[in-house]
């Protein structure tokens, strides 16, 4: 069996998901052609069909926006990933996030940039505290994390509702968030005269690419965590402290989780939020690791591209294509990713036969 | 006591779509395959049922109620075998594949909804399951008021499947052949035993029933499928198994245990000592639970062995 590149395949799965998408759209009696239009305009805020009005940076800005929890949150699923953990935990990492973040900038009183910095750097430690639990479970108690991270996300969830309302100060006329953080603890948009809440919360996205680049790539704890993940027991035959490591990764995932958490409340919503479901912030960021192949600049790319299924629902919705088509295709991604044995035994007796046809007419001569 | 009594009537309507799917987990996971796309699951069978039900109602066809149950039971079984495929012959993370499929449902579901009924929801139906009361046992002193009277057949319908479900996997050489798949499916294999077939039987298996527990959540806590009907008790339904440790009667009654700490948090403003508590803290209560016991049952194996894990038949 060859080995195939990571980008190959995942090249394939999103061919094959947004090709998958299109049938579907067309199957289900609506226009494949608007779907086209409606993608390319959330990209570029180019119209097919007012081609006159030309390029639009909000659409073009609203993208990125969409881009950046995401891009968080595969960094935070990304890592354990590299450790060989599967944190499907992320979602309630970053409710978390967001409860520390609204408390530091409901309870402090401090000049904006310092105040910036302590709300995210608090909700990158809620984060990872949050991490720790299925971290330490697993590694200490060999408990499955996978489970643990679900029970984690539910209990976030109400915890964090749970302390906001006991503690923090409700807004009175919706009884259903706190009231506005002060303008020294939000993100103030990058292009004030264009109508996207494009803010300067991607200045934390990049730091973390960069960061998660440099401990993986560039540090020997980054590879003692790869190490960990490739094989358990060779690392610790090795000498390395593979529980430490578990440990490490899993806080590590969960403070980019949380920080994810910190540039949605502070950059979007602007005050402390209660939840009611799942924003499945941590499910994009699975598919989004998965298919960046949890390195940094695969994440960043794969994060762009399930930025661009989300920023596209209200065009979609314009053209009467139901939003949801992007979860079908973003499924179809990550399935074709999990089966990527399969495709990869494909592509295998595919170039067998590529081969076999260059060989034949040299071995059968002209007879074939 | 009266509140006793209808605290306990509501915990049973909502564990028993909890029991239902945590019976089918039980299948897949003894077999050998985590499944944690019951709630994937269980939202193809409330749609399928709700929308069933609708088509059926228009048209008045009697029986209505349980030909929507029945397909909802088969489309959760064709929507398994998704994942069955994946986990199986293609060496698929089990818990990747499994969220896919819970992301594709989420999608799928809504999608259809938007098709068929031009709305984030199905169009609601009149009437689903009604109430009923078992005769001569409903007038027992408290007993009978708790659980016969004014329930829902499907609860009775969940306590049939822990009897089956306890026979077939712990009393019948099939069951045994099921369970050594999951615990060592080598050694399975040297003994003769098809550990292919058999892991697809046990996620079919949990797809007939975990669509069938959504059938039973919509048509008996709702009268229309949206985007929240299932809301994580697919997830829960998971933790039921655990903390039912892998065996139908104790998930029997960890899900009686689940739902009724979720009716705590709706009774909590008519019980004096639970009266200053938001309700947050009862939301919470059974996943603190779960992980507390989780940690506590970690000392020794409870769960299948080899649950999982990627069948490799060359492995030793």
């Amino acid at each position: 069996m060859k080995k195939h590149s990571a980008l190959k395949i995942s090249l394939i799965a999103v061919v094959c998901g947004i090709l998958l998408g299109f049938i579907v759209v067309a199957i289900t009696g609506r226009s494949p052609y608007h779907m086209f239009v409606a993608l390319l305009r959330s990209m570029t805020g180019f119209n097919l069909m007012k081609p006159q009005q030309g390029v639009n940076v909000t659409f073009i800005l609203n993208w990125f926006l969409e881009a950046m929890p995401i891009i968080l949150t595969g960094l935070s699923v990304g890592f354990a990933y590299r450790t060989g953990l599967f944190n499907i935990g992320a979602e309630g990492q970053l409710m978390m996030g967001s409860l520390a973040a609204a408390i530091v900038a409901l309870s402090v009183d401090l000049p904006t940039i310092p105040h910036l910095i302590l709300c995210v750097l608090a909700a990158m430690l809620a984060g990872a505290l949050w991490a720790l639990v299925p971290g330490i479970l697993k590694a200490y108690r060999n408990v499955n994390e996978v489970v643990i991270c679900i029970m984690m996300n539910y209990t976030g969830m109400y915890f964090a509702n749970l302390i906001t309302r006991t503690f923090l100060e409700i807004d009175v006329n919706t009884n259903a968030r706190t009231v506005a953080f002060p303008a020294s603890a939000t993100f103030s948009k990058v292009f004030p005269s264009i109508p996207s809440s494009f803010n300067w919360g991607f200045v934390v996205v990049a730091i973390c690419v960069i960061l998660y680049w440099f401990l993986i790539e560039k540090t020997t704890f980054g590879f003692g965590l790869r190490a960990t993940g490739f094989n358990k027991e060779s690392a610790r035959f090795a000498g390395m402290k593979v529980e430490k490591n578990i440990v490490m990764s899993m806080g590590i995932a969960g403070a980019f989780a949380g920080a994810a958490g910190a540039i949605i409340v502070m950059g979007i919503f602007k005050y402390g939020r209660i939840f009611t479901m799942f924003d499945n912030y941590g499910f994009d960021g699975i598919s989004v690791a998965l298919v960046g192949a949890a390195t940094a600049p695969g994440i960043v790319l794969s994060g762009f591209l399930f930025g661009l299924l989300k920023a596209a629902n209200t065009n979609l919705q314009m053209f009467n294509i139901p939003k949801e088509i992007s979860d079908l295709m973003q499924a179809t991604i990550i399935y074709l990713v999990a089966i990527q044995y399969g495709i990869i035994l494909l592509l295998d007796r595919w170039e067998k036969r590529k081969k076999k046809k260059e060989v034949l007419p040299v071995e059968g001569g002209a007879s074939e | 006591m009266n509140t006793v009594i209808s605290m306990v009537s509501s915990a049973l309507i909502l564990a028993t779509p909890l029991i239902i799917a945590a019976l089918g987990g039980l299948f897949s996971e003894r077999s050998g395959v985590v499944n944690i796309a019951l709630e994937g699951i269980m939202q193809v069978g409330a749609f399928t049922a709700a929308t069933t039900l609708v088509i059926l109602q228009g048209m008045s066809v009697p029986g209505a109620v349980w030909i929507s149950i029945i397909l909802a039971s088969i489309s959760g079984t064709l929507f398994s075998a998704i994942h069955a495929y994946a986990a199986i012959h293609l060496r698929a993370d089990h818990t990747i594949s499994g969220t896919a499929l819970n992301v594709l449902a989420g999608g799928l579901t809504i999608y259809l909804s938007e098709i068929i009924f031009h709305a984030k929801s199905t169009t609601a139906y009149i009437f689903a399951f009604k109430r009923i009361s078992i005769p001569i046992l409903k007038d027992i002193p408290i007993i009978g008021p708790m659980f016969f009277a004014n329930t829902y057949p499907t609860t009775y319908l969940a306590v049939i499947l822990v009897v089956i479900t306890w026979f077939v996997v712990f009393k019948t050489p099939f069951g045994l052949r099921l369970r050594s798949c999951g615990e060592y499916p080598q050694a399975s294999a040297s003994m003769g035993i098809n550990v292919v077939k058999m892991r697809w039987i046990g996620v079919l298996a949990s797809g007939a029933l975990s669509g069938l527990a959504g059938a039973a959540l919509v048509l008996t806590t709702n009268t229309f499928f949206y985007s929240g009907t299932v809301h994580g008790l697919g997830f829960v339904a998971i933790a039921t198994l655990i903390f039912g440790k892998w065996n139908p009667w104790g998930v029997l009654l960890s899900g009686f245990f689940f739902g009724f700490s979720q009716t705590l948090g709706q009774y909590s403003t008519s019980i004096s000592f639970l009266k200053g508590l938001p309700s947050e803290f009862f939301a919470l209560l059974p996943y603190v639970i779960t992980i507390l016991a989780i940690v506590f049952f970690s000392k020794k194996q409870v769960g299948p062995k080899a649950a999982g894990e990627i069948y490799d038949s060359g492995k030793r």
